[in-house]
């Protein structure tokens, strides 16, 4: 096994079991901007996106790296932007009234 | 240009953020600010591999950024919050697209140039493929089942799952005939790819519709994974550490809205819930319900100290939430206290009704969950049930003949009262009949939500 591997498994645990554990306590009201969230943060391929894309490699990897990158910004934009607008409409219970 | 090793630092500050970005979705208030710091964290990595040395050409990320960014503003933009599902379903699809791609690029790569890859990124590279490819199929299908654009019903056929596990273990032996020989036709790459697009499909279509949101939880899952599975390939951590968050995620997910719903993960995507109408349990022969109408109902809310409002799907089908913030807000002004009860799978997906809820303006610390708000309906006047039905099942809790015996339900029946909002008699999702609708303390008020909520809203004015 070698020595990348290793050191990539390791941080795929301990990074799980991380997860695992934060995601534990989060409230289940706040369930549905968890998952667009995650969303969002499973963008992050955007990077393996554009190394393939921006390396020189030829035509097809152009043509998969531009695919790539436009499906992971789809989730970057997509979900950060539409998970900033659901927190936004949380709110406590104001004084008394809420105004519209 | 930057040195590799000042990437590998921002990248490891990318990963902190996420982190730290997730740790404040503990709470409503930090929440907002999670997200931002996680967004930051994704804005640096975008940025230093922009700037990378092994960037050499431009033109491609810059059209794939803005073309990608663009669609993604335009769909959170324009999103109906009731839509969230489906949004979320894309989502998962395109991130499982995008690791499928960059996996195949990878792989293609490689083998036009005859070199053989080492067996750990060989490997890597085929999970990436296959993990990548089910998520987009799968979530394509979910997405279908969600807009209606397919039947919600379980599609099966003769010997599926016979059928599934042979796509599958024809998708390993070639997965691994080309790790173990690199000189291995592309012919079997190309059939990996395909055999796996088509078991993506497979695998959800037998899913019910009422199913969808387990099935969502467990594909955001997946595309977390593979992500990961890229990050392997091109040993790249920030991957793996964002892969690995969203793989736990969403596996966890699906475990709560399983256990909310008394099933097992199995269970549910290999059970067919709901392909045949298997309504067993007791029967409400020569049982009668008694109706109210709305001066009554209105009546009893003006009057009553506590209230618990039950909300279900129906009442977002309806669009009825304003109504509710409406009639919550006249109660309260009255002095009475009003909260709600919100049931782990009372939206299309986990956490979805205290959004719609959100949106129209209710605070949400008036939304309880489960087990907070149990112990309060014995001293609750009202509950007024809207849309709601397996989810306030005493037979869950008192008939163990019964298909939903077991599951975890909202004590309803345990308030001094209840009002049950319904369009007609008809049974819950599972086809079961309710006991609470037959309770001498319920009542029943029919009519479409939106329309008999507007007219309690009224009546509790001249109150």
């Amino acid at each position: 096994m070698s020595e990348a591997l290793l050191g990539g498994i390791v941080v795929f645990v301990l990074a799980t079991y991380l997860g695992a554990s934060l995601i534990g306590r989060v409230p289940p009201t706040l369930h549905t901007p968890l998952m667009s969230g995650a969303n969002a943060v499973s963008g992050i391929t955007v990077v393996g996106a554009m190394l393939v894309a921006g390396a020189g490699f030829g035509w097809l990897s152009n043509v998969l790296g531009f695919l790539a990158i436009v499906f992971a910004m789809m989730n970057v934009i997509g979900g950060y932007t539409v998970t900033d607008r659901m927190l936004e409409m949380f709110k406590k219970a104001p004084g008394k009234e809420s105004p519209k | 240009m930057i040195a590799p090793w000042v990437e590998r630092v921002f990248y490891l500050l990318a990963a902190v953020l996420f982190i730290a970005g997730l740790k404040r979705l503990q709470s409503p208030e930090t929440a907002r600010l999670g997200n931002r710091i996680s967004a930051t964290g994704m804005l640096i990595a975008i940025v230093v591999t922009f700037l990378s040395s092994g960037t050499v050409t431009y033109g491609t990320i810059i059209a794939g950024l803005i073309t990608g960014g663009l669609i993604g503003l335009v769909m959170a933009k324009t999103v109906k919050m009731t839509s969230m599902p489906q949004m979320v379903a894309l989502l998962n699809g395109a991130g499982g697209g995008s690791s499928l791609l960059v996996a195949s690029a990878e792989f293609l790569h490689v083998e036009s140039r005859g070199i053989a890859p080492s067996v750990d990124v060989a490997i890597t590279t085929q999970l990436g493929v296959l993990i990548g490819a089910v998520t987009l199929t799968g979530s394509l299908i979910a997405f279908a089942k969600l807009q209606e654009l397919m039947t919600g019903r379980p599609i099966t056929f003769p010997a599926q799952k016979t059928f599934n596990a042979a796509i599958f273990a024809v998708i390993i032996a070639l997965a691994a005939w080309l790790v173990a020989a690199p000189t291995a036709p592309v012919w079997a790459f190309y059939v990996v790819v395909g055999l796996a697009l088509l078991l993506g499909v497979l695998l959800v279509i037998p899913i019910g519709g009422a199913d969808m949101p387990v099935v969502i939880a467990l594909l955001n899952s997946y595309s977390g994974i593979a992500a990961a599975m890229t990050g392997f390939v091109i040993r790249n951590e920030v991957l793996i550490v964002s892969g690995a968050l969203v793989g736990s995620s969403g596996i966890i997910l699906s475990q709560i809205m399983c256990k909310a719903m008394n099933r097992s993960l199995a269970n549910v995507l290999f059970g067919a819930f709901g392909a045949t109408s298997s309504a067993s349990g007791k029967s409400a022969a020569g049982l009668t319900v008694k109706e109210t109408n709305i001066e009554e109902a209105a009546l009893q809310l003006a009057y009553a100290q506590q209230v618990i409002v039950v909300p279900g799907y129906g009442l977002a089908v309806a669009q009825a939430q304003h109504q509710v913030r409406e009639l919550m807000d006249l109660i309260e002004k009255r002095g009475g206290v009003v909260k709600f009860a919100i049931h782990p799978v009372a939206g299309r997906m986990p956490g979805h009704m205290n959004v719609l809820l959100a949106e129209a303006n209710i605070p949400y610390d008036k939304l309880l969950d489960m087990d907070d708000v149990n112990p309060e309906f014995e001293r609750t006047d009202v509950a007024l049930v809207i849309g709601a039905n397996d989810v306030v099942n005493p037979a869950a809790r008192n008939d163990p003949s019964s298909p939903i015996h077991g599951m975890p339900i909202l004590n309803a029946d345990y308030a001094k009262r209840i009002i049950v909002m319904k369009r007609g008699m008809s049974a819950g999702f599972a086809g079961i009949e309710n006991e609470l609708f037959y309770d001498a303390k319920t009542q029943m008020l029919f009519g479409d939500a939106k329309g008999t909520l507007s007219k309690l809203v009224a009546e509790v004015k001249q109150v």
